[in-house]
């Protein structure tokens, strides 16, 4: 080595070295943190955190019970003190619980698992487990004891199971998406909401609903249509029954997202409904001028109905409403109001600053405090009610340590780096997932390049990114173009980038469905996998390779990674040149194809398909065409 | 009217009644109807009714140009712009666990639940064929028939299945009717017999006219009195089959066969059989409403000459006698059937008729 390239050598080992204690420096400044690891802690631990998102009163109003979607558990604590009392292990990402009328049993809707663990408050153990499906989220009793309601977000209905055996007597067919069920008063009706927007016709307003219940007979007696609305969270009541209120989000996906700056891409809104404000329910909007409240999720209502109290996931705030004056407002103004920046000044009264992702909000019983489960920081603000101030925070035992991954999951659903405030990764997957909507992303015209809302499940060996294939990776999938198109504003740091790709490279698939538990497959399948690999079809013609289903869709995720022209391009699309999609949950995500056209998967073919340029198709019979339908639904 | 017309008015009147008070006692006691009619003149979607549904207090009418609910005494009419597959209204079905209705249409399957209306088609699901001529739910299955083979909507799963002539012993795949229950379901296939589907073992069974494909009837209660299947319904372990050629019930070991020339059907053409029990069914022909109660027949209808009400009783020995009546169902052209207690509603070609049962 020459003395000059032993400098040059030298010089690299210096710099690379200032960088590094750089890069670390800068790593314990934006994250105030000693170490960074994915899931392990400084000594190897692994860091877990309990990220609770809802929270219940014991009937005697003596314990705090927190529903724990990080640790799979319920805690127990004391409702005074806040002290744990116990730890109660559930199924997998539980979502939603509650308590029998009598107090004697609670409920826990455990998402992964399409389980209701059962637990006696007395033992405060799990007495039974009683499978459900699929993706129950959430689960109430009726009064008279003798039907157990779940909600069930994948299978798109509510099971109604024999509230003493367990054993499931009939579903219901709810909106898509169902996960919220909410009682009346009385408990003579319940409230379903639902996270996903009803099928619709392409390019239409998205439409959502509430699924209204009785209770004694368990039949769906009548469907509140929401307009406009794409995804419904929960449901507060007033004490009297008069008043209900639906957090919800209401999207404008049918002009072009980059307009953020001019109208915003959504509208968080809440919806009224009963007694109060007539015979059609009434949409109010939260946000305001220059600041938005995303994702409103959770409400409560004060028991003398002075005030409504709702967080709001991406802003990390609760709002606080004048019932008097938002009443007031909503009959002086029966006109549409939900893009008017200017109403939420008429009744909101506060917005106090909370933890990450607040979710449920639960009032006590005297009205004086108001609790919130910040899911993403472990903890629970406690809100005086008079003052609208955090009384207190309390931590809920876990890693304090912040691993990349809780970073990223903290920057995949906060809405601080959009413009405004307006928008989270988590605002078009909800719950980490996809939102069953079609966007005009692009700022190329109205309605050019209509793109569907893929899943992000899985991604890891997907690449690359968007349906035109443009983004190599994610990390210019998150952060340019992310940044460019949606935040409109303030970009990441490299190292909440970082993280944030790993968050996000991190999603697991959720449990299929329709996979057999041993994996092996069902005759139908079967038979549609053989459709699927085929090379000739059933006339004895070869089926050019480029032109088989197995050839695009390849590889274990289903899909090449190659961009293809399969036929579908329409008039508004600048290129019929398309990303090979993977098939990690197929079944989940309709619509299809790139922009959405296709409402089912039938229709890929059925419509979509005439000249068999997406796969040699037309041969089939429609049994045939079915079987190959299950197997997909098995990816 | 001076006093002598009145006198001979008044003796025809009674000798009217006297005749139909003898003819009353003489005839085997059957079930009296008093019929309400509904047509487009009060609120009925359409005068064609192809199904009627009874749940509980509400009347659900499959019109050939929308599905009419008649509830608290005023009709809703629900369309093609509220979400439902077509106009013309084939066949219903209801959901008992749920309350959901089913609709088969002339292009594809609706389903009515809380007031929302969702449609599965040929295209945008795996129904067999858009047609859909009948329609009957058990459990947690939707079977239908369509023109194009049948097919078993499973609702837990979302998953289809269809049978056809590939994987069931049909050898016509226009399938007419459907008549599911936990044990049997069976399926009239329209040219092609009763096709009978085991639930507990997943087999398939087919039943054929024992003459073949004539009209002749040469092995009466044989089998199948004919290949043309229009309506099945099985009750009590008992199968009543309708058939463009006469009707037949099967016990499962059993047949019998009712044809006019030995039974009170008023027409062998037959649209619609509905049973009530192991015993007890009703027949919807081109000529006329029939029941028959194991024994006796009595047939109900405008008359197709005058248009005016008849019943006609028909005792186990053949005797037939009319009976003085003052309604009839709307039409003597008779589509469908569903009961509401002791009540009858019956589907024509031309209006919905409530029969009110009277003794």
């Amino acid at each position: 080595m020459t003395e000059r390239a032993q400098i040059r050598l030298r010089l690299g080992v210096v710099a690379g070295l200032a960088a590094a204690a750089a890069v670390c420096f800068a790593i314990a400044l934006a994250n105030g943190r000693a170490a960074r690891a994915a899931v392990q802690g400084v000594t190897g631990e692994v860091l877990t955190y309990s990220s609770p998102v809802e929270m219940l009163f014991s009937p005697d109003g003596a314990r705090l019970y927190v529903l724990c979607q990080g640790t799979d558990e319920v805690r127990v604590l004391d409702a005074s003190t806040y002290a744990e009392i116990k730890k109660i292990r559930v199924g997998h990402i539980p979502r939603g619980f509650s308590f029998s009328p009598d107090g004697a049993r609670m409920f826990v809707a455990n998402t992964w698992d399409d389980t209701i663990s059962v637990i006696g408050t007395k033992a405060l153990e799990v007495s039974a487990t009683w499978p459900v499906g699929a993706e129950p989220s959430n689960v109430v009793e009726d009064r008279a004891g003798k039907f157990l309601f779940v909600a069930n977000r994948i299978s798109n209905d509510v099971a109604v199971l024999d509230a003493q055996t367990g054993e499931e007597l009939k579903r219901l067919a709810a909106g898509r998406g169902a996960s919220y069920i909410t009682p009346s008063p009385d408990g003579a009706r319940l409230y379903v909401t639902h996270v996903y927007p009803n099928p619709g016709a392409h390019r239409t307003p998205p439409e959502s609903e509430i699924t209204v219940i009785d209770a004694a007979r368990a039949v769906v007696i009548d469907r509140i249509p929401l307009h406009g609305i794409a995804h419904g969270f929960h449901v507060a009541f007033s004490a009297d029954g008069r008043l209900g209120v639906l957090a919800e989000l209401h999207p404008k996906n049918l002009v072009p997202l980059a307009h953020l700056e001019h109208s915003g891409a959504f509208a968080d809104t809440l919806m009224l409904f009963g007694a109060d404000v007539g015979t059609k329910p009434v949409e109010v909007p939260l946000d305001e001028l220059e600041r938005y409240v995303a994702r409103p999720f959770g409400v409560a209502i004060a028991p003398d109905k002075s005030r409504v109290y709702v967080s709001s996931e991406g802003s990390e705030i609760v709002t606080v409403i004048d019932v008097a004056r938002l009443l007031r407002f909503v009959h002086a103004h029966p006109e549409p109001s939900a893009q008017d920046l200017s109403a939420s000044a008429n009744y909101v009264v506060a917005r106090i600053n909370v933890g990450h992702d607040p979710r449920g909000v639960l009032m006590a019983r005297d009205g004086r405090h108001v609790f919130v489960a910040n899911r993403l920081d472990d903890s629970i603000s406690v809100i005086d009610a008079q003052s609208n101030r955090v009384a207190s925070t309390v931590p809920l035992e876990g890693a304090k340590q912040i691993s990349v991954l809780r970073h990223g999951e903290q920057t995949f659903y906060t809405a601080r780096y959009s413009f405004q405030g307006q928008i989270a990764c988590a605002n078009c997957h909800i719950d980490s997932t996809f939102d069953g909507l079609t966007w005009d992303l692009e700022p190329d015209g109205f309605g050019r390049d209509i793109v569907d809302n893929r899943p992000i499940e899985d991604l890891v060996g997907t690449e690359p990114y968007k349906w035109n294939g443009g983004n190599p990776n994610l990390p210019t999938e998150c952060g340019p173009r992310t940044e460019k198109y949606f935040w409109r504003s303030e970009n990441y740091d490299d190292l909440t980038l970082t993280d944030l790709v790993t968050y996000v490279r991190h999603i697991p698939s959720r449990p299929n469905r329709w996979r057999q538990p041993g994996g092996e497959l069902t005759p139908a399948q079967d038979r549609g996998k053989a459709v699927f690999e085929r090379a000739v079809d059933k006339f004895g013609n070869a089926i050019p390779e480029a032109n088989r289903c197995s050839f695009c869709h390849s590889g274990p995720k289903g899909t090449s990674q190659k961009s293809f022209d399969v036929g579908t391009r329409k008039a508004t699309d600048n290129s019929g040149l398309l990303d090979t999609p993977q098939l990690t949950n197929i079944a989940l995500s309709s619509p299809y194809l790139h922009d959405g056209s296709a409402a089912t998967l039938e229709e890929i073919w059925t419509v979509f398909n005439p000249e068999d340029k997406h796969g040699r198709t037309n041969d089939l019979t429609k049994d045939e065409l079915n079987d190959l339908i299950e197997y997909l639904r098995t990816r | 009217m001076n006093g002598a017309w009145k006198r001979i008015a008044r003796t025809v009147a009674a000798g009217y009644l006297a005749l139909g008070a003898l003819a009353y006692a003489a005839a085997p006691d059957m079930p009296r109807y008093r019929f309400e009619n509904f047509t487009t003149a009060n609120g009925l979607p359409d005068n064609h009714v192809y199904s009627v549904l009874v749940d509980g207090n509400r009347i659900w009418a499959g019109t050939d140009n929308g599905l009419g609910l008649y509830e608290n005494g005023k009709w809703k009419t629900y369309t093609t712009k509220d979400g439902l597959a077509h106009r013309a209204v084939l066949s219903l079905a209801l959901d008992k666990r749920t309350g959901d209705v089913w609709a088969g249409t002339m292009a594809g399957l609706s389903r009515i639940s809380g007031g929302r209306i969702d449609t599965y088609t040929q295209l945008n699901s795996g129904l067999s064929n858009d047609v859909v001529y009948g329609v009957s739910v058990e459990g947690e299955n939707v079977w239908v028939a369509t023109a194009a083979g049948a097919s078993k909507l499973n609702l837990h799963t979302n998953q289809w299945s269809l049978y056809n002539e590939r994987n069931t012993p049909m050898n016509e795949i226009w399938v007419y009717g459907v008549s599911a229950t936990p044990t049997k379901v069976y399926y009239a296939v329209w040219g092609s017999g009763l096709l009978e589907y085991d639930q507990k073992t997943g087999r398939w069974d087919k039943y054929d006219d024992p003459d073949g494909e004539t009209e002749m009837v040469l092995f009466k209660d044989q089998g199948l009195i004919h290949e043309i299947t229009t309506s099945v319904s099985y009750v009590d372990n008992v199968a009543w089959v309708a058939t463009y050629f006469g009707d037949s019930r099967y016990d499962g070991r059993y047949w019998h066969n009712f044809l006019t020339k030995d039974s009170g059907l008023p027409s062998n053409f037959t649209n619609v059989v509905k049973g009530v029990d192991a015993n007890r069914a009703w027949f919807g022909t081109d000529k006329g409403l029939a029941y028959y109660d194991g024994t006796s027949w009595a047939v109900y209808r405008p008359s197709p000459a005058t248009g005016k009400p008849e019943m006609t009783v028909r005792d186990a020995q053949g005797h037939v006698t009319a009976v003085l009546v003052t309604s009839a169902p709307a039409h003597h052209y008779i589509l469908n059937i569903d009961f509401q207690g002791s009540d009858i509603w019956v589907a024509t070609a031309h209006g919905l008729s409530h029969g009110i049962h009277e003794r």
